[in-house]
């Protein structure tokens, strides 16, 4: 009599007795049949799986996307800013409030001059002192002329800045308040006036006054827009008087790497607070430079990230819309499997399972989008620089799978709560 | 084997109460075949799923083999109906993707049954069906009579010690109908306790045991059939 089983152990399933041979405890099914039943419910519905999943994989794309765009743009710009070292401090004439906002507005603070950078020379750490004024003059070199980028700097620019002289020597270590009238041609520069031939003491004509060329720099291309290979250096005090000014832009200090930047700073202020008799200048190390750099990228990869996470969003309630329908739509076959011994857990369980199999499939083929077009956006532009971290890559997916958890719940408890009887007599 | 006493089911519908069963006691034997009818309304499936479990009475006692089922756990009530309690429909209610051998594995599934052990019995459940050579085959390309006995097979396949069929063959041709009825009685002469809710007067009649329902009442019982 093979239908009469005593019912012996309805009570709790009681896992230290034998039950049938390989059964396992208390109901609980098998994963491989958990996704069969899963996959099998989602390839029913294809075009519907299909433009759920695609929901969530635009929104991972977006979020990978414009993650890689923030990433690539913060690794470039880290690069342009080093890349003339880090050891190197930057005074502005007048007080800021924060670094980089000047309070000149009340024009009380004095000129920043050729001599304070002298006096910082003298500061035992500092290794080199550029000054700095900048301005746009015509340049004419026989019947040739162009109007460019005028730099005023000091003797020791290559050195502080890292860049290298290709053709003859930079400004030599003159008197600083009287310098020679010597100018040093960008490479583009040299082109532009000399085409092939040797430009070395060739004269030329800067906005009327007469300079000769004693050396001509190597390339070093574009660094934040600014093309550095279409100018021409003078030395500061000429370029003082040329633009009418009295003040530096700025004087760059490269300083010894041993020695602690905040010592620097205190020597700096020290030396310019006894010859301007107050503060009245601004000093920003390169760290803070690259923190509000930082801080600026920060903000565009949050930015970035809400807009990426806002189509996400979209992604998830297009998952608990499915799903309240997919519920709806298969009531009696909820119904039916509770008859046929489903536990609420299990009804719950497959549930979730396709929503998160929905997200997790979408979250993957968003990774693929997104990286893809990254790629190609790479190929098509190439100054753009693109990078995505394995860490995104794995945080994207995680994010997927929990969107799909989180949206899935909701429909997924209904499902589980439905009353069989009334389950199964929805048709 | 089940014995109700004084079982009532309301159902609050708006303010009005409705007594789906107004104090029914029962008692049936293991192996017993019986049938329920009674006019539309009067309570039949809603006994029916109070004794398959998928229900709770609102008072009264239910006991399945001496043990008091009403108080047990959702998760302890899947589990008796998943071992005990094999269901019929009359809707068949089998699962429109999965193939008839998918729909019978169903219960092995959810039980956990390994899945070496799974096929040889989703194959001899439909080998008693006599539908073997439709095992791959969908809902959608079966016959009523067909679908209804892939249903029968998934009900077996967890050897139940109780069927119950609520109107099986109510979306059956006549032939089809007898079918499943003679389908089912082999099964309770195998020792199952088969219970059928049914319209068909010349189906009750078969049972051994006939059960009359009236407004949520026991009108009639033709008496223990002395399985
Ligand atoms: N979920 C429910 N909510 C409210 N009333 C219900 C519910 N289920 C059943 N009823 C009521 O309980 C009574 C008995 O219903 P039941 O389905 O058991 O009848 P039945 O005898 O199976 O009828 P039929 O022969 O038409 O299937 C009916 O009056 C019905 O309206
Ligand atoms: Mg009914």
């Amino acid at each position: 009599m093979e239908h009469r089983r005593a019912i012996d152990q309805i009570a709790l399933p009681d896992c230290s007795k034998p039950r049938n041979p390989g059964e396992n405890c208390g109901l609980v099914m098998f994963f491989r049949d958990f996704l069969h039943l899963t996959i099998d419910s989602l390839t029913a519905h294809r075009l519907r799986t299909f433009l759920t999943t695609l929901g969530i994989a635009v929104g991972i794309a977006a979020v990978v996307l414009l993650t890689s765009i923030g990433e690539g743009l913060r690794q470039f710009m880290l690069s342009e800013f080093t890349q003339f070292g880090t050891n190197l401090v930057a005074i502005n004439p007048g007080r800021a409030t924060t670094a980089g906002t000047s309070m000149g507005i009340f024009g009380t603070e004095r000129p920043l001059t050729i001599e304070d950078a002298e006096a910082l020379k003298r500061l035992p750490y500092v290794r080199a002192v550029v000054p700095f004024v900048q301005g746009n003059a015509e340049v004419e070199a026989g019947n040739r002329h162009r109007r460019t980028t005028i730099f005023g700097a000091g003797t020791q620019l290559p050195e502080a800045f890292s860049m290298a002289v290709g053709l003859g020597h930079f400004l030599p270590d003159d008197n600083p308040v009287t310098p020679r009238a010597f100018a040093v041609l960008g490479s583009k520069m040299r082109h532009e006036l000399f085409g092939k031939a040797n430009p070395l003491g060739q004269r030329i004509t800067i906005s009327g006054s007469r300079y000769r060329v004693i050396g001509v720099m190597e390339s070093k291309g574009t660094v934040l827009g600014f093309d550095l290979d279409d100018t021409v250096y003078i030395p500061a005090a000429r370029a003082l008087s040329l633009f009418n000014r009295d003040s530096l832009f700025e004087i760059d200090v490269l300083y010894d790497e041993q020695t602690p930047v905040d010592r620097v700073v205190q020597g700096i202020n020290r030396t310019l607070e006894e010859r301007h008799g107050r503060e009245d200048f601004t000093i920003t190390t390169q760290q803070q430079m690259l923190d509000v750099l930082g801080s600026i990228l920060n903000v565009l990869t949050v930015s970035v990230a809400a807009i990426g996470g806002i189509s996400l969003l979209v992604g998830a309630i297009g998952i608990v819309t499915i799903m309240t329908i997919a519920v709806n739509e298969r009531s009696s076959e909820i119904g039916l499997l509770r008859a046929l011994g489903a536990r609420q857990s299990q009804v719950l369980g497959l549930f979730l399972g396709e929503a998160v199999a929905v997200a997790a499939i979408g979250g993957l083929s968003g990774l693929v989008l997104g990286m893809g077009t990254a790629w190609l956006l790479h190929l098509a532009l190439p100054a753009l620089p693109v990078h995505t971290p394995l860490s995104y890559v794995v945080m994207a997916e995680v994010i997927a799978v929990t969107i799909g958890l989180v949206a899935g719940v909701l429909p997924a408890r209904r499902a589980a709560q439905l009353d069989p009887v009334e389950a199964l007599r929805a048709e | 084997m089940i014995e109700l006493s004084d079982i009532h089911r309301d159902f609050q519908v708006g303010d009005q109460k409705v007594h789906a069963l107004d104090g029914v006691s029962l008692t049936i034997g293991a192996g017993e075949y019986l049938s329920i009818m009674g006019p539309s309304g009067s309570g039949k499936s809603t006994l029916l799923n109070l004794i398959g479990l998928l229900d709770r009475p609102t008072s009264g006692v239910y006991r399945l083999d001496g043990q008091d089922v009403t108080a047990l756990s959702d998760r302890q009530q899947a589990e008796v109906r998943n071992q005990r309690i094999g269901f019929v429909f009359q809707a068949f209610h089998l699962v429109p993707r999965l193939t008839a051998a998918e729909n019978v594995e169903l219960p092995l599934i959810l039980a956990g049954v390994p899945p070496v052990q799974r096929g040889q019995r989703v194959e001899q459940a439909l080998a008693a069906m006599s539908l073997s050579d439709r095992s791959r085959h969908k809902p959608e390309q079966l016959s009523g009579g067909q679908r209804q006995r892939v249903a029968i097979a998934r009900a077996t396949v967890m050897q139940p010690t109780v069927l119950m069929a609520d109107e099986p063959t109510g979306n059956l041709d006549h032939k089809s109908g007898q079918d499943v009825v003679r389908i089912l009685e082999q099964l309770s002469s195998n020792g199952i306790t088969l219970i059928v809710v049914t319209h068909d007067g010349e189906i009750g009649r078969r049972a051994r045991r006939q059960l009359h329902m009236l407004d949520g009442r026991l009108e009639s019982d033709s008496g223990t059939g002395n399985a």
